[in-house]
């Protein structure tokens, strides 16, 4: 049996099967806690049961009928879709002065942008607590969405700054040669291919926001908090499977976001 | 003759200076644009960290007791070592698993890699609350895995893996894991497959070709992710809080109790001085290495 040269996948079929079944392992480790609240949260029994003894609905209708798990839903999804439609149309304004402009400082700029990243949570977190406290922002919706909005910044300048970099500026600037202006250039040329990279950036935006907690954890008040300041507190005190339908719920949510994503790539990708 | 040659350069000039004026409005649109995200930065984030930072030197006057305190106290030293040792760990755990992972996905069709990247990438987006809570029904005392261990009969009582230092490590590592396959993918996916080729053409053995050849030019992933990782795994609060029993109380913990028990402002303030710094010297490192952009980009296009 001849072999090509150079294929890196181990030819040995030892090594190679060491390396599939290391793998495996590996993929299960991390698709385990997903996949995992799904039996829990369909029990009967109000203790972790696995596989469950009988099938129930009750963990579900639970959470819907529990005021203080849906208000907080309801102020996640609020909250989640505002951060999106203010990050991505303030970050791509940014993006596109920064990935097609050549002024002093940019450098400075983008480590700014980036910076919410590489500081600790935690530290974000309280120095955002204190300026509300006195600004009187705690507990509103005003004050989410701009902690939120914060942390949605680098991902969604970084997603439509390459979505920009990948857009040829000699396209607008031909349609600027034609007798456009730049605003109708912007808008006819550039803002379609963008749009791309914008979706994406809000879908990002919108789950980065709904997960969030640090924030949550300081400027939640008895009035109003998120889901994953419920779900924090409802992990440490009262370990049901209330927790896991929520759970449930969530990872249903992360996968139809994502597939979301992908679907729209595809969309934009055939009508180009 | 002389004088059309100065008239030119003086009109030359003139129009130079146009031209500089035209490119100064020009940029200066282009600096308007990013006016609003960067006032949004400067007042949300920017300011409110300057103005908590200065309470550790200032409390209400001048003092450095909290850096003092921080540095000498007994019981911070080991806040700090455990701080370091966790992330260590789990630096060194991701990097296990996660550079066979990334050596088999930079090394499979397009089309086989479309297939096992969602099982990164679905872990990767799921809410960290989610994944504490399902680790807790896996690992517990009569949480899956014991139960499976006990009924295949491999161990005749439950392992204690929740609310001890393997319960920190396995969620941990789990939340850090995408970001270290997704640093050395990035690097391992642009080595020329030719050069193992012209290794093993010259004799060398796949082994031989893979330890002197592959592994080395694999390493700048290997150093980003290393330094990606311990920087994100310094500042982590809800894996350790969740899942982590007394003796893993991370620094962030601390700087969390106070605030919202102790009310101590200047002692969390000088606590959280040192951990962004130790956080912004690694990243410093990492971004010799590799960008953000990059470690996204890739993920992306």
């Amino acid at each position: 049996m001849s072999r090509p040269l150079g294929t890196q996948v181990p030819r040995t079929p030892l090594r190679r099967i060491l390396l599939y079944a290391f793998a495996t392992l590996v993929f299960i480790y991390l698709m385990l806690p997903s996949l995992i609240v799904i039996p829990i949260s369909f029990g009967e029994s109000t203790y972790l049961e696995l596989p469950p003894q009988s099938l129930s609905l009750r963990w579900y209708q639970d959470y819907f009928e529990r005021q203080e798990w849906v208000s907080a839903t309801i102020t996640s999804g609020v909250v989640g879709v505002l951060v999106a439609v203010v990050s991505v149309s303030l970050g791509s304004l940014a993006a596109y002065g920064l990935v097609r402009g050549r002024f002093p400082g940019k450098t400075v700029l983008n480590a700014l942008i980036i910076s919410p990243i590489i500081v600790p949570m935690i530290i974000t977190a309280v120095a955002i607590y204190k300026l509300y406290s006195a600004l009187g922002l705690l507990g509103t919706i005003l004050g989410f969405v701009l902690g939120h909005t914060i942390i949605a910044f680098p991902f969604v300048i970084i997603i439509i700054s390459a979505t920009l970099r990948g857009i040829d500026e000699t396209l607008e600037q031909a349609a600027m040669s034609l007798g456009a202006s730049r605003l109708t250039a912007l808008r006819r040329v550039v803002f379609p291919l963008m749009l791309p990279g914008m979706v994406t950036a809000a879908l990002f935006a919108f789950l980065i926001s709904f997960d969030e907690l640090l924030i949550a954890l300081f400027i939640s008040t008895p009035t109003l908090s998120t889901l994953p300041k419920r779900l924090w507190e409802g992990i440490r005190t009262e370990i049901n499977p209330t927790i896991a339908a929520v759970s449930t719920i969530l990872v249903l949510l992360t996968v139809l976001v994502l597939a979301g994503l992908l679907i729209s790539r595809v969309y934009f990708e055939r009508r180009r | 003759m002389a004088q059309p040659k100065v008239l030119a350069s003086v009109s030359e000039r003139a129009n130079y200076r146009e031209l500089f004026l035209v490119r100064i409005r020009e940029q200066s649109y282009f600096f308007l644009l990013t006016l609003p995200a960067i006032v949004l930065l400067v007042f949300l984030f920017l300011y409110p960290l300057v103005s908590f930072f200065t309470r550790s030197l200032f409390d209400p006057s001048w003092t450095t007791e909290h850096y003092v305190q921080a540095a000498t106290g007994a019981a911070w030293g080991k806040i700090f070592r455990n701080t370091f040792e966790i992330s260590l760990f789990t630096t060194l755990g991701c990097l296990f698993l996660g550079y066979p992972l990334a050596y088999l996905l930079a090394n499979i069709s397009n089309r086989r890699r479309n297939l096992l990247l969602p099982l990164i990438i679905i872990p990767f987006w799921t809410s960290v609350l989610v994944r504490a809570y399902a680790w807790i029904g896996v690992i517990g005392r009569q949480g899956v895995f014991n139960v499976a261990l006990t009924d295949l009969g491999l161990i005749s009582s439950p392992l204690a893996l929740l609310y001890n230092r393997p319960g920190v490590y396995i969620g941990m590592i789990h939340y850090l894991l995408p970001f270290m396959i997704f640093a050395i993918f990035a690097v391992m996916s642009g080595i020329p497959k030719t050069l193992l080729q012209a290794a093993e053409g010259l004799g060398a053995s796949p082994l031989r070709s893979f330890l002197r050849v592959y592994f080395p030019l694999s390493l700048p992933g290997v150093g980003a992710g290393c330094l990606l990782v311990f920087s994100l795994a310094l500042g982590f609060f809800i894996t350790p809080a969740l899942l982590g029993g007394p003796k893993e109380v991370m620094l962030s913990m601390i700087i969390e109790q106070q605030i919202s028990q102790a009310l101590n402002w200047g002692f969390a303030a000088a606590l959280s001085v040192i951990l962004l710094v130790i956080t912004l010297g690694f990243y410093l490192i990492y971004n010799r290495f590799m960008s953000f952009e990059r470690l996204y980009g890739g993920e992306k296009r």
